[in-house]
């Protein structure tokens, strides 16, 4: 076997130009799979890692009713039998195996009420945090401080910006020390916070995906959970926040957490009821989508691979006719069928195993050019790599088979009459 | 009896003629032989030889090689046969011209499963034993007609056969080196090995202990006054 091995490379090495033009085909073929299998991942660990997981894994278990997100607006709003996610049912989601950490925060949208000196801010957030809410959902403090212990037992009216709102109220100056109305209330500003990290998605062709992650354009306003009562009502419904161990995880995590906190409603006809965000499953369908459109790709490609197949028949024939006096030889020398057999099939293998290699490679070259050019993301897929180059191989077997059995068939007679 | 033909025929089909080739031949040869085949160009010589050497089928008779009747067996085991009974030194050489001499003579060991460095070893006493042993590592095409010879005698002895056959094995060499081949045959066949060759020399058959004649197909032998 090894011998037959080493007769291969030696015979694809002595025919050079032959040899390439013979593995032609496979490479293509096997270049232009690895490229678009390269784009498929690339595109789909983009979108699952950059928007689902927004670079830090967490879900929004959120109020629904009749199928749209439950916003209060004011205390009218407030659907009965729901309360404060409890200290208990907080414990509960962090013994979820897949939760990693979780946050519960109060929320009014598109508030308004909130003055600076005289000037309103529109369309703002306001959240009533507990302490875990920034590290939860990544966010740092930029200026300023975090709330501490003390903000939350005195009930003290401390506020903390987004960048976004920062910047609304008070374009370049520094909102730290000023003093902000809510629905009144004098707060004073102690910090700004903003992402650790920015997400800057650099796919283009899926643009529309940016409605999933938009929508938070205007800004946020923190303020400690227990200062929540003394502008708005005691003991409000919740939303929660988990980061999921990975991002494989958060559909489990959410699904989780939802049962959790659902299993807290008193009334179990409920219209209000908790709902975990699904941004993979819509991430799924996006990478489906694309997928589909590929996979076409890869049955042309896959064309081009059976053409190279018949090309490996086609030149294996002829070489068979051309070495007629050499396996002639061998065969009067008491070289069984099998023998002869197993010395073509390995030649076809090795040849056409070879060009899967250099197809995988001119695929990852192919693959990164499309990058450069484009901008599409790629990720190079080993297993992908690894299953090419054993199909060339396998291509190899199967078109050569017939050359092969037509060279152990020969007439060993024959063969060593012809000059 | 270690080779015993009887009544062979040979027929070639050149379009709608058969063309007889053979013509009832029956040969015996004792073991440890040395019999030379005579003959005209075209009398069948070849053809007979590949007979022998289960390279070929008649198209009648019986032919029993060391008590087996080859004419039955399968195809692996002439195979067998070939590899392990016959050495045979084809008329036109038939070395691979991409292959060192030491790589052709190995061939046949590749196919009894001898390990790389064993056939390497043996192939290269095969070599020396032909005398070659500086021409070890060239390829055919770098080699003299009559090296090319050698390299082919040598590769038939390689597998220690207990036949070997020659077919015109010194067609190819000067009166000097036909010599020496004959002086290695006689050695050979002095260590046990039944030798049968062809040629059209008459000098060359004397050095068998035994002359076949072939004409047209047809086999007589002479007899020892008539030498
Ligand atoms: N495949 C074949 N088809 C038809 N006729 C054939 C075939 N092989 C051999 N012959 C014929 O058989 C006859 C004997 O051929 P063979 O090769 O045995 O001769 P030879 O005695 O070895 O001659 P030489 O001394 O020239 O080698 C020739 O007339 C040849 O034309
Ligand atoms: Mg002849």
């Amino acid at each position: 076997m090894l011998e037959n091995i080493r007769l291969s490379f030696q015979g694809i090495w002595s025919h050079k130009l032959r040899s390439l033009l013979t593995m032609l085909g496979i490479i293509i073929g096997i270049a232009s799979i690895i490229s678009i299998v390269s784009t498929i991942k690339g595109t789909n660990e983009e979108i699952k890692n950059q928007l689902v997981g927004s670079g830090n894994n967490t879900v929004d278990i959120q109020l629904y009713s009749e199928g749209y997100q439950y916003t209060i607006n004011s205390s009218a709003d407030i659907p009965r039998g729901i309360y404060e996610v409890t200290e208990e049912t907080r414990e509960k989601i962090l013994d979820v195996d897949t939760v990693e950490n979780v946050t519960c925060y109060k929320e009014r949208i598109n508030s308004d009420g909130v003055f600076y000196q005289n000037t309103p801010l529109s369309s703002v957030a306001i959240r009533g945090i507990d302490t875990s809410y920034f590290a939860t959902v990544g966010y740092v403090i930029r200026t300023g401080r975090n709330f501490i212990a003390g903000d939350y037992t005195d009930f003290r009216k401390v506020v903390i910006l987004d960048q976004t709102a920062a910047s609304d109220l008070f374009r370049n100056e520094n909102p730290v020390g000023k003093t902000i109305e809510i629905n009144s209330v004098p707060f004073t500003i102690i910090g700004v916070v903003d992402e650790a990290s920015k997400f800057e998605p650099t796919i283009h062709s899926i643009d529309d995906y940016y409605t999933y992650v938009g929508g938070e354009t205007s800004g946020s306003i923190f303020m400690p959970s227990a200062s929540w009562p003394i502008v708005y009502t005691y003991d409000e419904p919740e939303n929660v926040i988990v980061r999921a161990t990975s991002t494989d995880e958060m559909e489990d995590a959410g699904k989780k957490t939802e049962d959790i906190l659902n299993a807290t409603i008193a009334d179990p006809e409920s219209e209000v009821k908790y709902k975990a965000d699904n941004l993979l499953e819509q991430a799924r369908s996006l990478q489906q989508l694309s997928a589909a459109t590929n996979n076409q790709l890869i049955w042309i490609a896959s064309i081009s691979l059976l053409v190279g197949g018949i090309g490996v028949m086609n030149i294996m024939l002829v070489s068979v006719t051309e070495r007629t006096s050499e396996i002639g030889l061998k065969k009067a020398v008491g070289a069984r069928k099998s023998a002869i057999l197993a010395q073509f099939l390995t030649e076809a293998a090795v040849l056409t195993s070879l060009g899967g290699i250099v197809g995988v490679g001119a695929g990852i070259g192919m693959a990164q050019v499309i990058n450069r050019i484009s901008g599409v993301a790629v990720s190079i897929s080993i297993p992908a790599s690894a299953i090419a180059v054993l199909f060339s191989m396998l291509i190899g077997i199967v078109f050569g088979f017939l050359p092969s059995v037509q060279a152990a068939n020969l007439d060993p007679i024959e063969a060593l009459r012809r000059e | 009896m270690i080779l015993k033909l009887e009544h062979i025929y040979k027929d070639y089909l050149q379009g709608k003629m058969t063309v007889p080739v053979l013509k009832d031949v029956s040969l015996e040869v004792e073991e440890g032989e040395y019999v030379a085949i005579m003959g005209p160009s075209g009398s069948g010589k070849s053809t007979l030889m590949n007979i022998i050497g289960c390279l070929d089928r008649p198209t009648s008779g019986n032919y029993e090689l060391a008590g087996q009747d080859v004419l039955k067996l399968g195809e692996n085991a002439v195979a067998s046969v070939r590899l392990h009974s016959i050495g045979f030194v084809f008329q036109n050489f038939q070395l691979l011209p991409r292959q060192s001499a030491l790589d052709n003579v190995a061939l046949p060991l590749i196919y009894a499963g001898v390990r790389k460095k064993v056939r390497r070893e043996r192939a290269r006493e095969a070599l020396i034993r032909v005398g070659l042993e500086d021409r070890v590592n060239f390829k055919p095409t770098q080699l003299s007609g009559g090296q090319k010879q050698w390299v082919a005698i040598a590769r038939a002895m390689v597998n220690h056969p207990k036949i070997l056959l020659a077919d015109e094995p010194t067609g190819a060499l000067d009166s000097h080196s036909s010599k020496q081949v004959m002086e290695l045959f006689r050695k050979l066949n002095e260590e046990g090995v039944t030798v049968i060759m062809i040629t059209h020399d008459r000098g060359i058959a004397e050095h068998a202990k035994r002359i076949v004649d072939i004409f047209d197909g047809e086999i007589s032998e002479r007899k020892g006054e008539d030498r």
